[in-house]
């Protein structure tokens, strides 16, 4: 349910870099960590109810989910973190760091031609 | 066509007043801690029996946040504690904003501590930092001993986590709920979680929780 205020503050960042361009974005890509707990569905669906009547309408959202990664206390070895069930890749170790999980990030956006040059 | 490369964090907003929260707590040298779970886990329970416990030897603010009414904070003035009740109309959790004009409302002055209640909710406020020093995290006996595996971010990111209504496994045949599966489930997780098994309607184990907060006033955090 925390994905309609991510929505919001998606349509909010991609309105302004749209108006700062003069140009009409087509198309974002973000990424998130495992932690920001994101459900794809529901947050494609708050992000086109929100973006309706902005200049984001119509705009197709890609959403990159980045894997949390452990460091091994044991084996030393880094390694991507499945939550239902931790343990170190290489030697099954349990005994392991959590490294900071990735942020909501928007990467990417794609936007039509400029229609009068400027940058 | 014309691709940008932006990297911009989504939640910048959010991060720059939970930065201004962090700022204005630490200023005061208050620390701040953030209380989440599923609803009717017993916080407002537990906030109220450790504010009445407490009493005297140290200052608790609560800042509550619920999606309607002032119930909560009602709860926390009858304990004779300040509270400032933060509604979210709808949203599922509170947002660093929300918390900064609640701090603005606390008189931190005359305080050891702040709480923040979160709204009852074990996803959405996992992932909105409010400029706390840590996240608190309730799981109350009848919810279950599964979750920490089915909602394992709010585990991984917690310092404590508090395993409440354990006055209900003194039956022993009402509920299913193995303690040990929680303190192994969650350790997994996070190593250097704190783990009190509670019970704010009896009142056992909240002396190991009411060190813990002491000991967060007073000490380097």
């Amino acid at each position: 349910m925390h994905e309609t205020a991510v929505a919001q503050s998606l349509v909010d960042l991609i309105a302004q870099e749209a108006q700062s361009r003069h140009a009409r974005p087509i198309r974002a890509k973000m990424s998130c960590g495992e932690l920001n707990a994101i459900n794809d569905e529901v947050l494609s669906f708050a992000f086109e109810a929100i973006a309706q009547g902005t200049p984001c309408e119509g705009m197709t959202l890609e959403i990159e989910h980045k894997a949390l990664q452990a460091k091994c206390r044991t084996c030393g070895s880094i390694f991507a973190v499945d939550l239902t069930d931790v343990k170190c890749a290489s030697c099954g170790g349990g005994d392991f760091e959590l490294l900071p999980d990735a942020p909501l990030l928007l990467e990417q956006i794609e936007f039509e031609g400029t229609d009068d040059g400027e940058s | 066509m014309e691709r940008v490369d932006i990297g911009k964090k989504v939640l910048a907003s959010n991060e720059v007043y939970a930065l201004k929260n962090s700022q204005l707590l630490a200023r005061y040298g208050r620390p701040c801690f953030n209380i989440i779970s599923s609803p009717g886990s017993g916080k407002t329970t537990i906030l109220v029996r450790t504010i009445t416990d407490l009493a005297g030897m140290l200052r608790i603010g609560v800042i509550e946040g619920d999606i309607q009414t002032d119930i909560d904070a009602q709860r926390i003035r009858a304990a004779q504690a300040p509270a400032v009740q933060i509604n979210t109309e709808g949203a599922c959790h509170l947002s660093a904003a929300q918390v900064n004009r609640g701090l603005a409302e606390l008189p931190l002055d005359g305080l050891d501590i702040v709480l923040i209640e979160n709204v009852g909710n074990l996803v959405c406020p996992s992932a909105f930092e409010l400029g706390e020093n840590g996240k608190v995290v309730v799981l109350s006996v009848p919810e279950g001993d599964d979750k920490p595996v089915k909602y394992p971010a709010i585990f991984a990111k917690s310092r404590v986590l508090l395993i409440n209504k354990i006055d209900l496994l003194q039956g022993g045949t009402q509920v299913d709920f193995d303690v040990d599966r929680v303190h192994a489930d969650a350790r997994r997780l996070n190593q250097s979680i704190e783990i009190f098994p509670v019970s704010a309607k009896t009142g056992a184990g909240m002396q190991n929780w009411y060190d813990w907060l002491a000991h967060q006033a007073r000490g380097p955090r």
